[in-house]
């Protein structure tokens, strides 16, 4: 029995320790990134390359993602207010939904799984088949080539994506309410526009994508440098990038939405 | 022999609480081809990456130049680095990039060259390893032996003084590994740099090494010209040049009785 107990408590303290040591590593790595940023800044193509592959390559699964939310929103809200006789609020309802919460946030789950999972992935790569040593015996920083550009990349994408990912979904909700439903075309626009707050509703949308930019591209960085280098290892890398990301995600969209909306 | 380039002086290294290396000395001579010998796992390419600073050593140090390479900063070690070219066992080549990017990887990072000379110095680089027509390919498209060739035109893209090489010859059929020899020769000679090749290719490395360390149980356990070891009676160095089955080298790993583990 006492030994069950010691060994529990030594799992869990080992499993705290575990936890603070990837908290702490993962913060050297942002301020290794942000030290080495002024030479990957010189020579910024290497960042519109990564900008590319995570943000304009993420556009289809963005886009027909954020499209059927809208829709899916623009049903059940139809449904939910017409009850109420309020149907006709529903382009605000789709409107603050996609902004506050959901363009953030699925924007963010579906980057982790896209753009998080192939940084992870690659990195891990390069690092078994020992190119990131190699770059290090050439003198150059793997941080300033391969990591600050990545970062950036991440940094910059995901609010642009959040943000087309809220206008296609308020798109759907319009196709469905408006163009299939039949809710008042003016109704849908104007109640948007005059129960949409810029600062309260789209800047802080937009605190919230910045916000999970930085968590997503972090993790997928921390785990891809950490990974093993064996293929077991760079797996399990992978999927604890989306693991760990979508639940961070998750978790700080409620404490950004106790703080701004309450 | 002359004068020392690399010294590695009384270093002990080991992962965790276990020593890989005991109180090493080794000397690399300016200008030679020198070889680390030794069975797999005895820590030779470790050694590389303690001259190329890439690991600490637990005690002792390795001299580069006159400079104790784990004490230097970040920016002292990068110009030691600078003046040192590695040839990694699989290449290491930057999958995302050609050939010719690969090679040009150093160029473009560490000088100011405009585009028309890097051109011309990619293409004597890979001219050089017999690769020029490949240029234009994808590491992907490459045999492992021209994946190494081209690896090794990017290690000597900014003619450093030092080439290391790990396992040069590890998977190559016999025209590239005489093709690899006598690249590692010629360009050692041409460049009038100091090359240091790890591997267990006896044949190959007695045919054109200058010196060579044999590494066993943590320590140096010979060393001297190929001459000198090929008429050594030390039992390691026999069995190790001969490939014979029976000697103070065990095949078999450390395991309990065989009837024990059968449950016999």
């Amino acid at each position: 029995m006492m030994n069950n107990i010691l060994n529990f408590l030594e799992k869990l303290g080992a499993s705290f320790r575990g936890t603070l040591f990837g908290l702490g590593s993962g913060a050297r790595l942002f301020f290794l990134t942000i030290i080495y940023s002024s030479d990957s800044f010189k020579r910024f193509n290497l960042t519109i390359k990564e900008i590319y592959f995570t943000g304009v390559l993420s556009l289809v699964i963005i886009v027909v993602s954020a499209f059927f939310v809208g829709m899916v929103l623009g049903l059940q809200g139809y449904y939910t207010l017409e009850k109420y006789g309020s149907s006709e609020a529903i382009g605000v309802l789709v409107a603050l939904a996609l902004v506050r919460e959901l363009g953030p946030v699925v924007t963010a789950l579906l980057f982790a799984g896209r753009a998080g999972t192939a940084i992870t992935a690659e990195i891990g790569l390069m690092k078994t088949t020992e190119q990131l040593s190699a770059m290090e015996m050439m003198a150059v920083s793997p941080i300033a080539r391969i990591v600050a550009p990545r970062f950036w990349a991440g940094m910059i994408s995901m609010p642009i994506l959040a943000t087309v990912f809220s206008m296609v979904g308020i798109l759907g909700g319009y196709f469905i309410a408006v163009l299939v439903i039949g809710v008042d075309d003016g109704a849908f626009w104007s109640q948007m526009q005059a129960n949409v707050d810029f600062h309260n509703d789209i800047v802080d949308g937009a605190i919230k994508s910045v916000v999970f930019g930085f968590t997503c591209t972090l993790i997928a960085l921390y785990q891809g440098l950490v990974a093993p280098p064996t293929a077991e290892g760079v797996s399990r890398a992978t999927t604890k990038t989306v693991v760990i990301s979508s639940l961070s995600v998750l978790g700080l969209d409620f404490v950004l939405t106790s703080f701004m909306f309450v | 022999m002359g004068e020392n380039l690399i010294s590695i002086n009384n270093l002990s290294f080991g992962y965790d609480k276990e020593l890989l290396h005991k109180n090493i000395n080794m000397q690399f001579n300016r200008g030679k081809v020198s070889a680390i010998m030794g069975g797999s796992g005895c820590g030779k390419t470790t050694i590389l990456r303690l001259i190329g600073g890439q690991l600490k050593p637990n005690s002792g140090n390795v001299i580069v130049d006159g400079k104790v390479v784990h004490e230097q900063g970040r920016e002292e070690l990068h110009s030691i680095r600078r003046k040192m070219g590695m040839l990694f066992q699989h290449g290491a080549l930057f999958t995302d990039l050609s050939v010719y990017e690969n090679v040009a990887f150093p160029m473009r990072e560490h000088t100011d060259l405009p585009e028309s000379v890097i051109k011309d110095l990619v293409l004597l680089k890979l001219n050089a390893v017999g690769l020029r027509g490949a240029h234009k390919k994808m590491p992907a498209e490459l045999s492992g032996g021209m994946a190494r060739r081209v690896a090794l035109a990017r290690a000597i893209a900014l003619d450093p003084d030092i080439i290391m090489y790990d396992e040069p010859f590890a998977g190559l059929d016999p025209i590239s590994m005489a093709v690899i020899c006598d690249l590692i020769r010629s360009l050692n000679d041409a460049l009038g740099a100091t090359s240091i090749i790890v591997t267990h290719d006896v044949a190959e490395t007695f045919s054109f090494a200058d010196y060579i360390y044999f590494l066993a149980d943590g320590g140096v356990a010979a060393e001297g010209s190929p001459k000198q070891l090929l008429t050594s009676k030390l039992p390691f160095v026999k069995q190790f040049i001969h490939s014979e089955k029976d000697g103070p080298v065990p095949f078999h790993t450390e395991a309990p009785s065989y009837r024990s583990d059968l449950s016999l």
